[in-house]
């Protein structure tokens, strides 16, 4: 399927029209803080800023696009976009289909969020976004699973009683707890090998160069200062 | 894995019997044809469950919207127009949210926000509001004469409706309905795609055939196998509504006896 | 940074409710919002006409006396309504991307040897894309709308076939006759008396078709396009003040309320305005209709 519309040019659009340089970022734009859309409507959060300032070092033209969740694997392979930028954890599933660059962020764990403290989260209703390490995970446990198709859905059904508890990364919920009456339960789940940038697999140059631009980030610092701007979990 | 393993596997998934995995990768035909298969089960429930019901207060509405009191008319009158004015993707988004909301006030509304129930709902009252729409066209086109005549027999209020207009109604009104009746079945796909969720991934047909189309990327085996599968229930559907057809039309000499024509479907 | 358009709503945070209402119900993003309806007007205004013509069309070949011809015209018409439709809207916009892409790599890239599926993968050449890859993001996004436009002009191209067909067959056989006995040729006899007047016979079909396209539109949504659907959940899921300015709780039931009275109010004007087109269109014809206005007057 096509997804598309609502983007922002990165950079000044100097580059002009039509140049082989200019790379599509695709993110779902409702996973802060990682990503979402501001008052505005632009793209805005920790991976705006971060997927700027790769591009800048990387000297490419970059443009945003959304996209819904579930189906932003195959759009990046059947070509809509360039690079997928949107909270992903590499996992070797995932690998199969697309290459990552290196992490951004070190691992970091999920967790789990409920309104008491008491629930089952082995055998009760968790609720998780579709298509994500933590509803593998659920499924996993054994505990029932009730998938939604976008991450403030889940929180949403938590909240009316839908679900017993929500499971997702700890940076996503951290702000949601403190912002509602949810608490979290249970012990944080370790899940994946930390978020990274996925490019086909036919993308190697391109992936070379926003990796170049990672390492980059992270020897002069300027990786960390961000990550502590934007409170995504530990720095490297 | 064998085929017949599969069906075993997978033939009542979608209520949340067999497998609790759905297939991940290596999708074989047969995986495709079990499951939509199995996510079938929950259409026609929905359908079969919607049409009964709604059929029963159709004729309420139907009659009320014919009523000389206001007091009958307009609210049957809005009722129609409320459903039939908006479009029900929209309806069912809205019926989640309101159920939602619905449910802090107390719990006694906790399964409206399933979707075995408040899908349900929905569909009850949409297919309510189009088929009286269609019963009120056929009762204002009752021919005069059969009044008439059942006045000279000295009918009168509840045993003229039962006797002579209601039948008559029906009769004109069967051809329309039988569309409707397909229609509906149709728009049961569009349940899992509002804002209801999936619970532990139990879907229907649409849902599954979706699931495939994702995961292989090739549109073109999942969504066939689904048109299959509705193309023969609207088959069973009109052969059934047939049968009704016949029945209803029985004391009519031959030649004026209406044949049922499909004219399905059109979304809402 | 677009600047807000009320000068007080640089704090929202101290203001009254309804100055945040006004402040809130102006942001970038419910401009996007607003500007969603337009999307979904545009989708209307270029779509009827075109599901129109494939209608003429299928209406048309079903009528040919050729006969491969009328089998294509009325399977097209016969599948296309025995299916869910939204079936066909999902599977249509991949079809359509696949099947435009695959042409243009078959005329673009002869000397291509490796598979275009492999395993989960469709792979074309780079410039066989449709859009190609470079383009600038509007010729992905009027791309993308006219996948859409397309996906529903077919299938709604079906029903109104179904209709013209219905309407070509429902004007009167004489009128045919007289006019080849007036020495017209059958092409003739087509456009020059059928077509006139099968559209009297036709209206209350098509009538009934564009009530059914405004309450198909939500469709859109699923195909992929930013419509009212996608802002209305969007901006009505809840808000934390993090990443806000105006946080509130879940609002999802009050969008879709709006955009239920924005269906309901759509669909009475147009009936209001299709009722006086029919008024106008049976002034003079012989049917019921049109003598019933004979016999007002």
């Amino acid at each position: 399927m096509k997804s598309l519309i609502l983007t922002t040019a990165a950079l000044a659009l100097t580059a002009g029209m039509g140049l082989a340089d200019t790379v599509r970022l695709g993110t779902e734009g409702a996973y802060p803080p990682y990503n979402f859309l501001n008052d505005n409507g632009e793209v805005d959060g920790f991976e705006r800023e971060l997927g700027d300032e790769l591009c800048k070092r990387a000297e490419l033209t970059c443009e945003w696009v959304t996209n819904d969740w579930d189906s932003i694997i195959p759009n990046l392979v059947s070509g809509n976009y360039d690079a997928i930028i949107a909270g992903m954890s590499i996992t070797d599933e995932r690998e199969e289909v697309v290459d990552f660059t290196q992490g951004y962020t070190p691992p970091s764990p999920s967790a789990y969020a409920a309104m008491s403290a008491d629930v089952d989260l082995k055998g009760g209703v968790i609720a998780a976004q579709t298509a994500t390490i933590q509803a593998n995970h659920v499924v996993d446990t054994g505990a029932t699973l009730v998938e939604y198709p976008t991450p403030d859905e889940t929180i949403a059904a938590v909240k009316a009683g839908e679900a017993d508890a929500v499971i997702a990364d700890k940076d996503y919920l951290e702000p949601e707890v403190e912002a509602s009456d949810m608490i979290f339960v249970g012990d944080d789940v370790p899940l994946g090998g930390g978020i990274g940038m996925a490019f086909r697999e036919s993308d190697d140059d391109m992936r070379a160069k926003f990796d170049a631009a990672i390492t980059s980030m992270k020897e002069d610092g300027s990786l960390n200062t961000l990550i502590e701007k934007w409170e995504v979990g530990g720095t490297w | 894995m064998s085929c017949y393993q599969t069906v075993q596997d997978y033939a009542f998934r979608a209520f949340g019997y067999g497998e609790r995995l759905l297939p991940r990768s290596d999708f074989t035909l047969c995986e495709q044809f079990t499951l939509i298969g199995s996510g079938m089960m929950w259409n026609i429930y929905y359908g079969t469950v919607a049409v009964i019901t709604g059929f029963l207060f159709a004729n309420l509405l139907a009659v009320g919207k014919n009523a000389k009191s206001p007091w009958a008319r307009k609210p049957a009158e809005w009722f129609i127009f409320l459903f039939r004015g908006s479009p029900l993707f929209i309806q069912f988004f809205f019926a989640y949210f309101l159920f939602l909301n619905l449910k802090s006030v107390s719990s006694i509304f906790d399964p409206l926000s399933s979707a075995w129930l408040g899908a349900l709902i929905v569909l009850f009252l949409n297919t309510a509001a189009y088929s009286a729409e269609i019963f009120y066209g056929a009762l204002r086109s009752i021919p005069k004469g059969d009044i008439e005549a059942a006045d000279a027999y000295g009918l009168t209020g509840w045993s003229r409706f039962r006797k002579v207009m209601w039948p008559t109604m029906m009769r004109l009104a069967w051809p329309a309905y039988t569309n409707e009746a397909i229609f509906l079945f149709h728009a049961t796909t569009l349940v899992f795609f509002s804002g209801f969720p999936a619970w532990r991934q139990k879907g229907d047909a649409l849902y599954y055939a979706n699931y495939f189309a994702d995961k292989t990327f090739n549109p073109f085996v999942p969504y066939p196998i689904l048109a299959f599968y509705f193309i023969l229930l609207t088959l069973v559907i009109i052969s059934l509504f047939g049968v009704i057809n016949k029945r209803l039309n029985r004391h009519l000499p031959q030649e004026r006896r209406r044949k049922l024509r499909l004219r399905p479907n059109l979304i809402r | 940074m677009r600047s807000a358009i009320f000068s007080y709503c640089s704090d929202p945070a101290t203001l009254e409710t309804f100055q945040w209402m006004s402040c809130y119900l102006t942001t970038g993003k419910h401009m996007a919002f607003y500007v969603s309806f337009g999307t979904v007007l545009l989708l209307l205004a270029i779509t009827a006409p075109t599901a129109l013509m494939f209608g003429f069309g299928g209406a048309m070949s079903a009528r040919a006396r050729f006969a491969p011809l009328s089998w294509l015209g009325r399977g097209y018409i016969a599948i296309v309504r025995g299916v869910p439709d939204i079936a066909f809207f999902l599977f249509f916009v991949i079809a359509l991307d696949q099947g435009i892409e695959y042409l243009r790599h078959k005329v673009k890239c002869p000397d291509w040897d490796q598979p275009i599926r492999q395993g989960s993968d469709f792979i074309v050449c780079d410039i066989a894309k449709m859009p190609l890859g470079d383009s600038p993001q509007w010729i992905h996004e009027t791309y993308g709308f006219a996948l859409a436009v397309l996906t529903f002009a077919i299938v709604f191209g079906a029903f109104a076939a179904n209709v013209l067909f219905g309407a070509m067959q429902a004007v009167p056989r004489a009128q045919i006759e007289t006019a080849e006995a007036y020495g017209m040729t059958h092409r003739q006899a087509f456009w020059r008396i059928l077509v006139p007047q099968m559209w009297t016979y036709a209206l209350p079909g098509l009538a009934n078709l564009w009530m059914v396209l405004i309450k198909a539109t939500p469709l859109l949504f699923l195909l992929g396009v930013e419509d009212i659907v996608y802002w209305a959940r969007e901006l009505g899921g809840s808000k934390t003040a993090k990443f806000t300015a105006y946080p509130h709780p879940d609002w999802r039931m009050w969008y879709f309320f709006g955009l239920l009275v924005f269906y309901l109010a759509f669909t009475r004007v147009s009936e209001l305005v299709l009722a006086r087109i029919t008024t106008r269109l049976s002034h003079g014809q012989a049917t019921l209709g049109g003598e019933a206005q004979r016999k007002a007057s």
